[in-house]
């Protein structure tokens, strides 16, 4: 008896949950089947496909998604997004079977797809292939493989000027004394896109508070929550006043907000996570480059091999103050920086700004062209100034300045 | 004439006799069938999208080009190959949770060799070096953990899982060693220009080589464990120890002996991995497989053929779920629940194979 009814029940529920399934199908086949066919006919319509190394939740992914939706949905083009794409073979796979789909122009945005992104282009060279934060764009040679970056170090100056803005505002309110004044800097790898950047923050915050020094921590990762967040605190308990990052976790700025340090961000705001320590994030905008690079195919004209945002393409942004954080005028600073930045009235590595071991630096030969040799093959340094992302577009900036200090 | 009012529970369990092969497989069958329309109901309430676009988008992920069906089989041999890896120590009871650490290290000591021997030897020694280097790289990482249960009666599980923390170190610090450019702690395609250390590809086919290897290795493991001397001795220690040892095997050689085989195998999918796909060793070039593949030898019940089966599911699954995010927008994390719920029906329908349910009779009212 019971059996039966068992039976009776469990199919009667499978029944129901066929209709609902089938209802289902059939509600959704139409209006999903229009939608598709709108966006996937129209044969002139140009296809983007992207690759991500993680998904929306990485704040570095996240900044490339947004920026390919919006370059996508201004210029008509189709968009096909890859995430979770690792930096193996997947890479290449992902990239050729976007050229299967059809695309035209195929973007990937992490450092380690570069050379599988190297090996797509080649097999396809009727297929535009773009690279951001790579170096080998301008050795390799290839007719349809671009590299991208942006002077970001511009923005993170500008950035580092509203953390002087709030270290000078806590001298005055007597929390320290201008001595005291230390930042933290929480960093992937020592590598030069990471020690430009943080380089040029320090420079910004320097322009404003001229004693204070700057520690930085190492994770090993581009994105480890947990060790984000272990390297911020260790810099909080070693005395740092204020933190900022270079890592694509929420890691370092959570930290921040639960023990009350502000915190000058990256890749975007994250002031709904962080209301209270919040204060101003530089990130590059991406759409400029997405756009450019579709209105080339369009034309028909060649992509430049190494192409660099600056503050005048629109590529490098500051996010909004979070006044509930910062130093009262810090927006009237920054846009006082900007101007000068933009005119050319101050280089964010001016020579006479920082010293290497207590010396201005006259010379420099950086390592521009990713060899097995790890040389200086140019000469960087000119009149006076170190001219970053000059001769690729990714940073070569890699010099150990004064006031910085890197603990383990 | 009922006797005491006996609380009989609602239901309770008893251990079936062995199912007629139709009947487990209907079991098999209806499980899958009921994971789907779980997963198709799930779907439609928290996303609105139509079970069966995503199902179609799914199996478009997976067989839509000739190249998707390519990648899928290079993937499913690749899992397949670690699932055959540790398969004789699970048989023996060894719980090798320690898989994706040996293959790391095979793929280092294959990274290591196309990286200082590149172009310095002629190719075919090269290639011939890195077999070499990465099955014994991979064989002494799994002895090590062996020697100690066997000798010490350490703890096998915990010991492999640290092994496997061990090797990933072990690989960021020559990821470290050997990057370009400085500082990234990336090292890229190796020998990109020569080729130098690539193991050969058939034909235009780029995976061939690998299928064929693991197809090769299954049919090896397949007669290895159900027809050899060996294969009968590990299968006596896994059932008991102590019988293992009155009939007078030596269950620490037995032991060693299975472990090294066990990483063996693992060392040939990291130099498959290293020297023949990705050419290049990062920290997650194991990508997990040493842990999914524990999964795919236990559904198949040990079964080198049967684990075809099961590492085809799963890779479909994974590769199916690449193709949902990117169709429908919805995060990786949506394919993992909808490959959460079929895996949960598959290993959850075990259960009904080897036990059934007695209701409560009801008697009384038929009386």
């Amino acid at each position: 008896m019971f059996k039966k009814l068992l039976s009776i029940t469990l199919a009667a529920l499978m029944v129901l949950s066929f209709a609902a399934v089938f209802t289902g199908c059939g509600s959704n086949n139409s209006s999903s089947n229009s939608s598709g066919e709108s966006s996937g006919k129209s044969a002139d319509s140009l296809k983007f496909g992207f690759i991500y190394l993680h998904d929306e939740n990485s704040t570095y992914d996240n900044n490339f998604l947004t920026a390919a939706k919006e370059a996508c949905e201004k210029m008509g083009a189709e968009m096909i997004n890859k995430t979770n794409i690792d930096e193996s073979d997947a890479c290449k796979e992902a990239a050729l079977d976007l050229v299967d789909q059809g695309c035209d122009i195929i973007f990937a945005d992490s450092f380690g797809h570069e050379d599988f992104m190297i090996e797509a282009a080649k097999a396809n060279p009727d297929v535009q292939f773009l690279h951001a934060t790579g170096t080998k764009a301008h050795t390799e040679k290839l007719d349809n493989f671009h590299n991208a970056f942006a002077s970001i170090y511009e923005g993170r100056y500008l950035a580092g000027v509203a953390a002087g803005m709030k270290i000078n505002e806590m001298i005055e309110e007597g929390k320290f004394t201008k001595d005291e004044a230390k930042m933290g800097y929480v960093g992937a790898h020592p590598y030069a896109e990471v020690k430009s950047g943080y380089t040029s923050f320090y420079l910004g915050a320097k322009s404003v508070c001229p004693t204070v020094t700057m520690e930085v921590k190492f994770t090993g990762s581009w994105y480890d929550e947990t060790l984000e967040k272990e390297a911020a605190n260790k810099l909080i308990s070693d005395g740092c006043v204020l933190i900022s990052q270079h890592a694509d976790s929420m890691g370092a700025p959570t930290a921040c907000e639960s023990a009350g340090v502000p915190n000058v961000s990256y890749n975007g705001s994250t002031v709904s996570a962080c209301p209270n320590t919040f204060i101003v994030s530089s990130k590059i905008n991406w759409a400029p480059y997405f756009e450019y690079a579709i209105k080339c195919v369009q034309e028909g004209k060649a992509i430049d091999t190494d192409w660099t945002g600056t503050i005048a393409t629109g590529s490098v942004e500051l996010t909004e103050v979070n006044e509930k954080a910062a130093a009262k005028g810090t927006q009237e600073a920054i846009d006082a920086a900007k101007a000068d930045l933009e005119s050319g009235k101050i280089n964010v590595f001016d020579t006479a700004n920082f010293t290497v071991k207590g010396e201005a630096l006259t010379s420099y030969m950086a390592d521009v062209d990713t060899d097995a040799e790890f040389k200086g093959d140019t000469e960087v340094i000119k009149d006076g100034v170190f001219e970053e992302s000059k001769y690729r577009s990714a940073p070569y900036f890699d010099v150990d300045i004064d006031g910085i200090s890197v603990i383990e | 004439m009922n006797k005491t009012k006996n609380h009989e529970p609602l239901f309770h369990i008893v251990k079936r006799d062995s199912l007629p092969v139709y009947k487990s497989w209907g079991i098999r069958i209806i499980a899958i069938l009921a994971a789907l329309i779980v997963a198709g109901v799930i779907t439609m309430l928290l996303t609105g999208e139509n079970p069966i676009n995503v199902y179609l988008t799914m199996f478009k992920g997976a067989f839509g080009t000739s190249r998707r069906i390519w990648s899928l089989l290079q993937s499913l041999a690749m899992l397949l190959c670690v699932a055959l890896a540790v398969t004789p120590a699970f048989m023996m009871r060894f719980w090798n949770i320690g898989a994706e650490g040996q293959v790391l290290i095979g793929g280092l000591a294959t990274a290591a060799c196309m990286i200082t021997l590149g172009d310095k030897i002629p190719n075919a020694l090269l290639i011939i070096v890195m077999i070499v280097a990465s099955i014994s790289a991979a064989a002494i990482w799994a002895l090590i953990p062996a020697f100690f249960k066997a000798k010490f009666n350490t703890n096998e599980t915990l010991f492999t899982l640290m092994m496997n923390y061990v090797a990933i170190q072990l690989v960021s610090y020559f990821e470290k060693l050997w990057e370009n450019p400085k500082g990234s702690s990336n090292i890229g395609i190796i020998n990109q220009a020569t080729h130098a250390g690539w193991l050969p590809t058939i034909g235009n086919f780029d995976y061939l080589l690998n299928i064929i290897v693991v197809l090769a290795l299954t049919v090896f493991m397949y007669i290895y464990l159900k027809y050899s001397k060996h294969g009968y001795e590990l299968t006596v220690v896994g059932e008991s120890e102590n019988t293992a040892r009155y009939i007078g095997l030596n269950v620490k050689k037995v032991i060693m002996r299975t472990m090294i085989l066990s990483g063996a195998v693992c060392g040939i999918a990291g130099l498959l991995l290293v020297g023949g796909t990705n050419h290049t060793i990062t920290t997650t070039t194991a990508g997990g497989r040493g842990f999914t593949a524990i999964m795919v030898s236990w559904l198949a019940k040990f079964n080198p053929i049967y684990m075809i089966l099961t590492a085809f599911l799963i890779t479909f699954l994974e590769s199916g779920a690449g193709e949902i995010s990117t169709v429908f927008g919805l995060n990786e994390s949506f394919s993992d629940i909808i490959t959460g719920i079929i895996i949960f029906f598959i290993i959850g329908c075990e259960f009904f194979i080897n036990y059934k349910l007695h209701f409560r009779s009801s008697h009384k009212e038929v009386k």
